[in-house]
């Protein structure tokens, strides 16, 4: 196991602050990190190794801790500790920051692009989630204020296919929203974690949803529609979410990230005791209650907690990581042989 | 008689470690985790009170053994601080725990993952502080707050 996870380079990222989080462009050519010297850097490959194309520097007053592109590549969000999202264009190697969405009432953790690209999320320790929309011109538009939530929201993801939208929250639990009529609403709230969750990663399918917390488990919840085989119950014509797999006794500390890879479906996570895992779903198991095999535990990945997990859209068994140490690593993993 | 309870504790533990001293290496431990525990408390104990003009000795705020150190790994190793809090006020009690991790974070010289708790039963909302004081995120997001990192600067200023 110690071999499936080869490193191929490290960068000190972010010097004398944390590393919070990465994101690959859609292309797979450039990875954006951002942390607590409250700047954004684009790294992308010179022959062997990894260095650093841009800084982006004059768009926050404080920690940025989230990126994200969109899924045209032109445009990264960033979501700041001052309360504040920008919005950045590229172009080529220059990004200039267009619009600055304000609103929330304090630090927004999270900022996510909706497949078509005409959404955004975004979510605050003001316990709320925001959806933007886009028009042609980059106006950006508040179409809902989502209060569903009672305490801190650390995450909001899409899904991969519909315009739906996943939240996780210091409440403990993760909601699901979607568009009814000419408003957003919430129809779905998974409970079962025991702490905070702080990150989710939806499949390739967008029928599973992977979701990491304080409380060292990973679960894996299932999308159950009206009507199914199963027999599970729905409300309407609301789709149901159950629990159908918890990975436990895996992690030693927070969980912080969890990454579906798109390409291979491994699932990697990010840990509070400086290490990286992946574990891959059984191939004989029951879609219904599916068991998944630790194939790759890299103790001491990082010299402190690893915040964030990404696999490379494109290269498969690319994964980057980053940690409070300020640095990030490119990984290759590959899935071991054997039995 | 928390202070008691908590030697009590601290007694009882010690002697579960000695007791394992059949095993090679098991006799250097205790005296480790002793060193590395009175490390942090040297650390800990000249925090002032963010209210008083004390130290949070002087209040009993912190005691020596409210610290506990155990080996996570080689070189690595896991703090855990009960604290007891003079008044049971929420905020001063975050307050307090954010002076408690801010200087251990920059002035503890060994590897260590840090756990910081209110001592059971002196709290209504205990759990509420608890799960605060232990995100980093929150923690993180309050340093940049101006006014609270002043008050947390003060606190932990080394005395001359």
């Amino acid at each position: 196991m110690k071999d499936s996870l080869v490193l191929l380079g490290r960068v000190q990222a972010h010097p004398d602050s944390r590393c919070w989080f990465l994101a690959w462009n859609p292309a797979g050519t450039l990875l954006a990190s951002c942390g607590g010297d409250r700047r954004i850097r684009i790294w992308g490959t010179e022959g062997d190794s990894w260095v650093c194309k841009s800084v982006l520097s004059e768009g926050h007053q404080r920690t940025v801790r989230k990126v994200a592109w969109s899924p045209c590549g032109n445009y990264l969000a960033s979501a700041s500790f001052d309360a504040t999202t920008c919005i950045w264009k590229k172009n080529q190697d220059d990004f200039e920051c267009v619009t600055t969405l304000e609103g929330h009432e304090n630090e927004v953790k999270s900022v996510a692009w909706a497949p078509s690209g005409n959404l955004l999320a975004t979510c605050s320790r003001d316990k709320s989630v925001w959806v933007w929309e886009v028009d042609e011109e980059d106006e950006y538009e508040c179409v809902s204020v989502l209060n569903s939530h009672t305490q801190d929201v650390k995450h909001v993801v899409w899904h991969p296919s519909q315009e739906l939208l996943a939240s996780a929250s210091y409440d403990d639990t993760v909601k699901l929203y979607r568009e009814e009529e000419d408003d957003w609403v919430c129809f779905a709230t998974l409970e079962g974690h025991e702490s905070t969750v702080w990150s989710l990663a939806f499949d390739p399918t967008g029928q599973r949803l992977a979701s990491c917390s304080d409380d060292r488990t990973v679960r894996i919840w299932r999308q159950y529609l009206p009507g199914n085989e199963q027999g599970v119950a729905c409300s309407g014509s609301d789709p149901s979410w159950k629990c159908i797999c918890t990975l436990s006794g895996f992690h030693s500390r927070t969980i912080y990230d969890v990454a579906w890879c798109q390409l291979t479906g491994a699932l990697a996570t990010a840990c509070g005791d400086d290490a990286i895992r992946v574990f891959e779903e059984d191939p004989s198991s029951d879609p219904q209650q599916p068991t998944f095999s630790l194939t790759a535990h890299l103790h001491q990945a990082h010299s402190q907690d690893v915040n964030c997990v990404a696999w490379n859209p494109k290269e498969p068994g690319l994964l980057a990581s980053c940690s409070d140490d300020g640095e990030v690593a490119f990984w290759k993993y590959q899935r071991p042989e054997g039995p | 008689m928390e202070r008691v309870s908590g030697l009590l504790s601290w007694t009882l533990s010690r002697v579960l470690w000695l007791s394992g001293l059949s095993e090679p290496g098991a006799a250097r431990q205790p005296r480790i985790m002793e060193e590395k525990a009175l490390e942090v408390y040297d650390l800990i104990r000249t925090i002032r009170d963010p209210e008083k003009p004390n130290t949070l000795e002087e209040l009993e705020v912190v005691t020596e053994s409210c610290v506990e150190v155990q080996e996570r790994d080689e070189e690595d190793y896991l703090v855990i601080i009960r604290f007891t809090p003079t008044v049971p006020h929420c905020s001063l009690a975050t307050l307090i725990g954010l002076c408690l991790r801010v200087k251990l974070q920059r002035c503890l010289p060994f590897k260590h993952k840090l756990e910081i708790y209110i001592s059971e039963g002196t709290h209504s909302t205990e759990e509420d502080i608890n799960k605060q004081i232990n995100d980093k995120e929150r923690v993180a997001a309050a340093m940049e707050n101006p006014n609270l990192r002043e008050i947390v600067e003060q606190c932990v200023l080394e005395p001359d």
